[in-house]
């Protein structure tokens, strides 16, 4: 789950992370109002979408960039007003865009210096780990692959946290002057609190800066959370935004399926993600391309199977739909059932190769033969990936 | 032989009257495995299919009845502190079937057991069978045969998918281990391995494996310095884009590792022959066999 950035703003102020001053504003009035409470002359206005590159992007009405600086408040209004309701197509966001429906306006500070702070789970060790460096602003990745020595890690020890020494460290090694280490240390000491209060399996902050002043911030910062805490945290819950979401995930979310949508014209369906992400390889390996990542789990209901396929058929790109399934604690006739209901709400207009193994695959097989519906079937993987390939090239 | 669960493993059921808990430990018992047990809090002196005693807490079913292995069904909350408990119980091997579990409370649970002598399987598994012996977990058990085939996997579906090869081409298997799908899990591929080159009755080693973290290129560097048996090994995800966490919370690409090819490629460098497809798994590994 991601979450826009006046939310992570608001997240970091309530575990004491300092930040930029800022507030968010759905209308240009509440923009021109956020900003004349800002109390300054250097403000900055940003379209709040979850995808990056908004800078460079551009919205559908002309208007260009979705981060601008100003200096008065009329400003902030007339900025705020081309951007709210309009479209902005960045290079993440795909030709269709995002619609923006609100803005932050915050403090525009001066930048003395740039860092690169993050902290994530370490999975080789199970624990946490603070990455940092003093290349500020940049892709972290690049930095790594080019200069690792600039790259700094601090492994926390998961039953005692992090300590007032590592801190010190930290700033020390990024190169904050003695009279700045205090201020570095607590915005570090409170994005951990963050960190591990919300369940996040990343915080990133690139950049935390220190400005001219002499103020230590996190200017941007990126929250990935742990689906399966979730269920503890309503608060962040609330804060998705179902409008950023791809709607064929939404509409599987809703009925407990893994879906994730990809660019081919293959549907699939399978149990069990492992077998799911190899069938999207097979596919792959006979030269055909995926629709979409489709795990209907270990025990799907025959309710669950329909739903699953009739978020395949709904689909526009998809031209062919491969179905492959090893019964294991799920039956094969269940999957049929399954099948055959949704068929039966929405036609079947495109080729359809059933791949069946397991529990009760005989009457599985049964109920599709018996069903009259042009249903091609394959008894193991690489003949079913092979049909599936030979079909969606000749519609 | 085979490894960790035999015929003579007595097995504790946490959750055992829940509605999965119930329906896969009537399974196993079909199976075969010896269950002695069932922990449920609030229902102890209850019976389980009139055979089974119903215990409130692990530490009185170990001191009751002397249960060496437990497999868990308790839901994601409350999962961790069951598998502290069973730890502290001091039961030997700990399967947590149980899928969702927060990272923050596996971080917790993998710290603790640093200082156990008991072993966990899982979580987020289908669990560990060695067949025509004992079953702990949720695989169906007719699709296996007993032989010498070590399989180790962090999915499913995909394992049963390599133990049907093998059992349709009448090779049996010594145990098979599902470790998991989840980021911080207690047996690795690396301990599984290690596990099978040190049992005499594993002639063959499959080892399936997907993107996200890096434990196939750490068992692929133990093996080649370590292990003459012959080995198999697939990976999961080559057409996965980076960023997404595919359906298991651990399979992600991130920050450009954890890729298939990078794992393929650390597997073929310690002499593993790499199936490139998941229909030739078993094939790839009969072939290196002969």
């Amino acid at each position: 789950m991601n979450i826009h950035e006046y939310q992570a703003k608001e997240l970091l102020t309530k575990f004491g992370a300092d930040n930029p001053r800022g507030s968010v504003a759905r209308t240009a009035a509440e923009a021109e109002k956020a900003a004349h409470d800002l109390g300054t002359d250097s403000i900055v206005v940003k379209a709040q979408i979850h995808a990056g590159g908004r800078g460079k992007g551009a919205f559908t009405n002309g208007f260009q960039g979705g981060v601008h600086l100003c200096k008065t408040a009329g400003e902030a209004r007339d900025i705020a007003d081309k951007m709210i309701g309009q479209t902005l197509v960045t290079h993440q966001t795909g030709p269709e865009g995002r619609l923006v429906n609100q803005v932050l306006v915050a403090e525009s500070v001066e930048i003395e210096k740039e860092f690169y702070f993050a902290i994530l789970m370490d999975r080789a060790t199970g624990a946490p780990v603070i990455v940092a460096s003093r290349e500020g602003g940049m892709d972290i990745e690049e930095v790594a692959a080019r200069s690792p020595e600039k790259i700094l890690r601090e492994a926390v020890d998961p039953a005692f946290g992090l300590q007032s020494y590592q801190t010190r460290k930290l700033a020390k090694d990024l190169g904050f002057a003695p009279g700045q280490m205090r201020a570095a240390g607590k915005l570090f000491a409170a994005l951990y609190r963050c960190f591990i209060s919300s369940d996040c399996s990343m915080v990133e902050i690139n950049p935390l800066v220190l400005t001219k002043s002499g103020g230590v911030l996190a200017l941007d910062a990126k929250f990935s959370f742990d689906d399966n805490a979730l269920f503890r945290h309503p608060d962040i819950v609330a804060l998705r935004d179902i409008g950023e979401e791809d709607p064929r995930e939404v509409a599987a979310s809703e009925h407990h399926l893994s879906y994730i949508g990809l660019d081919g014209n293959i549907g699939c369906m399978v149990n069990g993600a492992g077998l799911a992400m190899a069938t999207m390889d097979i596919i792959k390996h006979h030269g055909g391309d995926p629709a979409n990542f489709l795990d209907v789990g270990g025990g799907a209901s025959e309710e669950q199977v329909t739903e699953a396929f009739k978020i395949l058929l709904s689909d526009a790109k998809v031209k062919a739909i491969l179905v492959n399934i090893f019964g294991g604690i799920m039956r094969c006739d269940v999957i049929a059932q399954g099948i055959l209901n949704a068929v039966k709400s929405v036609k079947l207009g495109i080729p359809l190769v059933v791949r069946l193994e397991g529990t009760n695959v005989e009457p599985g097989r049964k109920l599709l033969a018996d069903s009259g519906l042009p249903i091609v079937t394959a008894t193991d993987l690489d003949t079913a990936a092979s049909k599936i390939v030979k079909l969606a090239a000749k519609t | 032989m085979s490894v960790l669960v035999d015929k003579n493993t007595r097995l504790v059921v946490q959750g055992i009257t829940g509605k999965s808990g119930a329906f896969h430990t009537r399974n196993c018992m079909e199976y075969g495995t010896n269950v002695v047990a069932g922990v449920t809090p609030a229902r102890g002196g209850e019976k389980f299919e009139d055979i089974v005693p119903v215990f409130d807490t692990v530490h009185e079913a170990r001191r009751e009845t002397g249960c060496n292995a437990t497999m868990i069904f308790v839901p994601p909350e409350f999962a961790a502190d069951a598998i502290l408990e069973a730890a502290d119980a001091g039961v030997e091997l700990i399967v947590c079937i149980t899928e969702g579990i927060p990272v923050m409370d596996m971080m917790r649970v993998k710290e603790l057991l640093k200082a156990s002598p008991s072993r966990l399987i899982g979580p987020n598994c289908p669990g560990i069978i060695t067949p025509g012996q004992c079953k702990i977990g949720i695989m169906p058990g007719y699709i296996h045969k007993p032989g010498h085939i070590g399989v180790v996997s962090r999915s499913g579906t995909l394992t049963y998918e390599a133990v049907w090869q093998l059992t349709s081409r009448g090779v049996g298997q010594s145990t098979c281990i599902g470790i998991g799908g989840d980021p911080i899990i207690g047996t690795t591929t690396l301990d599984a391995v290690q596990l099978f080159a040190g049992d005499p009755d594993t002639h063959g080693i499959i080892l399936i494996g997907e993107i996200g973290g890096s434990a196939e290129e750490e068992a692929a560097a133990w093996l080649k310095e370590h292990c003459d048996k012959p080995v198999a090994g697939f990976i999961a995800g080559a057409t996965a884009p980076p960023g997404r966490r595919m359906g298991h919370a651990g399979a992600i690409i991130s920050g450009g590792k954890g890729t298939a090819s990078a794992k393929k490629e650390a597997l073929r460098a310690a002499g593993i022959a790499v199936a490139e497809t998941p229909s030739t798994i078993a094939d790839t590994l009969l072939a290196v066999m002969k």
